[in-house]
């Protein structure tokens, strides 16, 4: 009547098992990590991989293409204020899909915001910081609508957001009037993405950036190894910071390059817009990876009904997500309108939105929720410029960028069922 | 790993080799008596293993009904401290409902909670978990996207400032692991995905020790499992009760409560039948208990 197992076939299973957390103590030589990494990668675990190879290939590819434009000083500029609004909008739509939630109006919510920014300058006569406070507020108020809907309706998010897609491109093109564009030339916010910062500027938050970077990588290495807890190989964790300091000094050096047409003015530095982005994705990486709050959003998108039990409000965390997606599309629709100069009524339609899912989701973040990072937002960011400026040099007919940029989300997304298949196969 | 019990004799259940206080009665210990000994000042006989006399949990005359369904009739139900309690009966005599009722997750409509031996009302799982009574529900509701650490800390993560203190809850997680004796896994940064079913009970299982609880409920912890996991979980389930824990096992595998159990509690169309030692029945009256409430001088008074 007792559940009696022979002492030794019990001792043989367990030492099957990998025992007494041996993981966590196992010195890791660079052979046995390079292997786990192996291992992760092929069991789905991609992370940033497949957005740092698009990154290159893309690369390779329009260079070959387009040998003396694509890499030329001035279109790399061009690229990283291409990138900006993309990236930001994408930042914000993480936090939508970490929860596998979908906001499809953050594009038109984004446009929405920059018109109402540029009626306040131009036509109010207010100063910049007023309109861009209103618009900032104005992108939190829709996405507590859309959080309210959707969580305490229970409304599906793919409705509620196709209706406001539908409903705040009637306010945009209210406000503005049919056909119309609002210009903007408030200085400070044609400046994010016009103007550069000064070289020596550019160079001391690039240093600065990279020597924060490897120091907390170092410090937070460290402190595992002194109280003994689970850390990553130290050749990792300089490989990795390697790869930042490079990616951070090289992208600072081209951008410092005199890219002027004429050899009697300089033109050179970083965008003004570029430590915007830098600022976002700090804090966005920091309350996703160190907050309880950022902890819950993952529980929520995990299992919503384990994150409740375990004393969540869950209303609360989706109304949240919504109101994050939808404050960093106004920021995005502001650098938008200083890209372009003014706000049109289409702003933030058309395939804005689709981009940024599609850098979301190319940068590493599931459609299914409880996987992504902020980090996800810049890399994919980064390839959907890439593909939308490198079709542009090429002159592609607009049918056959449509068809591309579609493609490529396709592909990222079926990159992210596949893999996600492979995580259940592989017990992951 | 060697079983908890194993070195002294061989993993048999505890009350049997212990052996239990001698109940005057005989084996007869049914609801009524239960009642009357307990007001009677009879509660030395209960005294457990020479534990404290007071019950952990003390529930006396619960009613719950869902709309016109009565699903609970006057239930008594007590869990000592150090002891595992087994609540056995037959699908639909209303186990699950009894333990959302300790739960606080639906209320009983009527009836005396005690907890400790004080009178309390537990009118949400809130009220619960600050009393120290947590519940191990048979879906164990883990994130499988997140860490055991994280699992384990969910909802009550350890802050510094306002970042999550990380190195803290590792340890910890790490510690309450090892007094479990669960040596099983390979780190604490495990998703839980890539976890099996034991080792996921055994999170679960951790995550309702972590918190200083004082009654442990586990709704039917070893129902998925192969053999060596079950018997896994179940000396993890025996030394939660001799840390001094109240646990109550719910358990249609009577196997599995003969082994670990103390005293078993049957349920029987929403009445308790009877609560004995474990010690001073059988498998067959247990059984019987649980098919037709009555088994011999034991259950429901004809």
């Amino acid at each position: 009547m007792s559940t009696d197992i022979p002492e030794g076939r019990e001792a043989a299973v367990m030492k099957l098992a990998d025992s007494d957390f041996a993981g966590d103590r196992r010195e890791h030589d660079m052979r046995s990590a390079a292997l786990d990494y192996l291992n992760k990668i092929k069991a789905g675990e991609l992370g940033a991989l497949p957005a740092i190879l698009g990154l290159i290939s893309l690369v390779v590819l329009f260079t070959a293409l387009k040998p003396d434009t694509f890499l030329s000083k001035a279109n790399l500029a061009n690229l990283s204020t291409q990138a900006m609004p993309i990236t930001i909008l994408a930042m914000g739509l993480v936090f939508v899909l970490l929860l596998g939630e979908i906001d499809l109006s953050a594009g038109v919510a984004s446009g929405l915001c920059a018109a109402v920014l540029a009626k306040l300058i131009t036509d109010a006569g207010q100063p910049w910081y007023v309109a861009v406070i209103s618009g900032v507020a104005i992108g939190i108020v829709i996405g507590t609508a859309i959080g309210w809907l959707v969580s305490v309706l229970r409304i599906p998010s793919f409705v509620v957001t196709l209706a406001f897609f539908l409903g705040l491109q009637g306010i945009t093109l209210r406000l503005i009037g049919e056909g119309g564009t609002v210009p903007v030339r408030d200085d400070v916010i044609v400046a994010l993405s016009n103007t550069n910062m000064p070289i020596w500027l550019g160079w001391l938050l690039a240093a600065l950036c990279t020597a924060g970077y490897t120091a907390t990588q170092l410090l937070r290495w460290r402190r595992q190894r002194v109280r003994n807890l689970h850390s990553r190989p130290l050749q990792f964790v300089l490989a990795q910071c390697a790869v930042v300091a490079t990616a951070l000094l090289g992208c600072t050096h081209v951008l410092s390059q005199d890219r002027a047409v004429s050899p009697l003015v300089f033109l050179g530095g970083i965008p003004w817009g570029v430590p915007l982005v830098g600022v976002l994705l700090i804090v966005c990486t920091f309350v996703l990876g160190r907050t309880a709050y950022g902890r819950h959003i993952y529980a929520v998108g995990g299992n919503a009904e384990a994150a409740r039990r375990a004393g969540i409000n869950v209303t609360r965390i989706r109304i949240s997500v919504f109101m994050i997606g939808s404050g960093l599309a106004a920021i995005s629709g502001i650098v938008a309108a200083s890209r372009l100069n003014s706000v049109a009524t289409d702003a933030g339609g058309g395939n804005t939105l689709l981009y940024a899912v599609g850098a979301a989701v190319i940068g590493g973040t599931s459609l299914f929720g409880g996987r992504g990072k902020a980090r996800d937002a810049v890399l994919g960011g980064l390839v959907i410029a890439i593909i939308e400026n490198g079709l542009g040099l090429l002159g592609t007919k607009a049918y056959l960028s449509f068809l591309i940029t579609g493609l490529v989300l396709l592909l990222a997304a079926s990159m992210d069922a596949l893999a996600r298949r492979r995580r259940s196969a592989a017990g992951r | 790993m060697t079983p908890v019990r194993g070195a002294e004799d061989g993993w048999e259940p505890v009350a049997r080799t212990i052996g239990s206080p001698a109940l005057p009665g005989g084996v007869a210990d049914t609801l009524t008596d239960h009642g009357r000994l307990a007001r009677g000042g009879g509660a030395a006989r209960w005294e457990p293993l020479g534990m404290s006399v007071t019950p952990a949990l003390d529930l006396r005359g619960i009613d719950k009904s869902y709309g016109s369904v009565k699903v609970l009739h006057d239930v008594a139900f007590c869990a000592h401290p150090g002891e595992v309690t087994a609540l056995v009966g037959d699908n639909g005599a209303g186990k699950t409902t009894l333990v959302k009722c300790i739960g606080g997750i639906h209320p009983p409509d009527r009836g005396e909670y005690r907890f400790e031996g004080r009178p309390v009302r537990v009118g949400s799982p809130r009220d619960a978990a600050r009393l120290g009574i947590e519940i191990v529900h048979q879906d164990l509701a883990l994130c499988e996207n997140l860490d055991i650490v994280q699992n384990l800390f969910l909802g009550r993560e350890r802050r510094r400032g306002l970042a999550l203190d990380e190195a803290a809850m590792e340890e910890m997680a790490r510690s309450t692991l090892s007094g479990l004796a669960v040596r099983t896994m390979g780190s604490v940064r495990q998703r839980i995905a890539t976890l099996s079913g034991g080792q996921r009970q055994t999170v679960a299982i951790a995550r309702a020790v972590l918190w200083d609880s004082k009654v442990v409920v586990l709704d039917e912890p070893a129902a998925a499992l192969g053999v060596a996991q079950t018997q896994q979980v179940l000396e993890i389930v025996r030394r939660l009760a001799d840390r001094g824990l109240a646990v109550v096992l719910i358990s249609h595998n009577m196997n599995d409560v003969f082994a670990v159990s103390d005293r078993i509690a049957a349920l029987y169309l929403g009445r308790m039948v009877a609560q004995v030692r474990t010690a001073d029945v059988t498998h067959r009256q247990i059984v019987e208990l649980i098919t037709s409430g009555v088994s011999g001088e034991l259950g429901l008074r004809r």
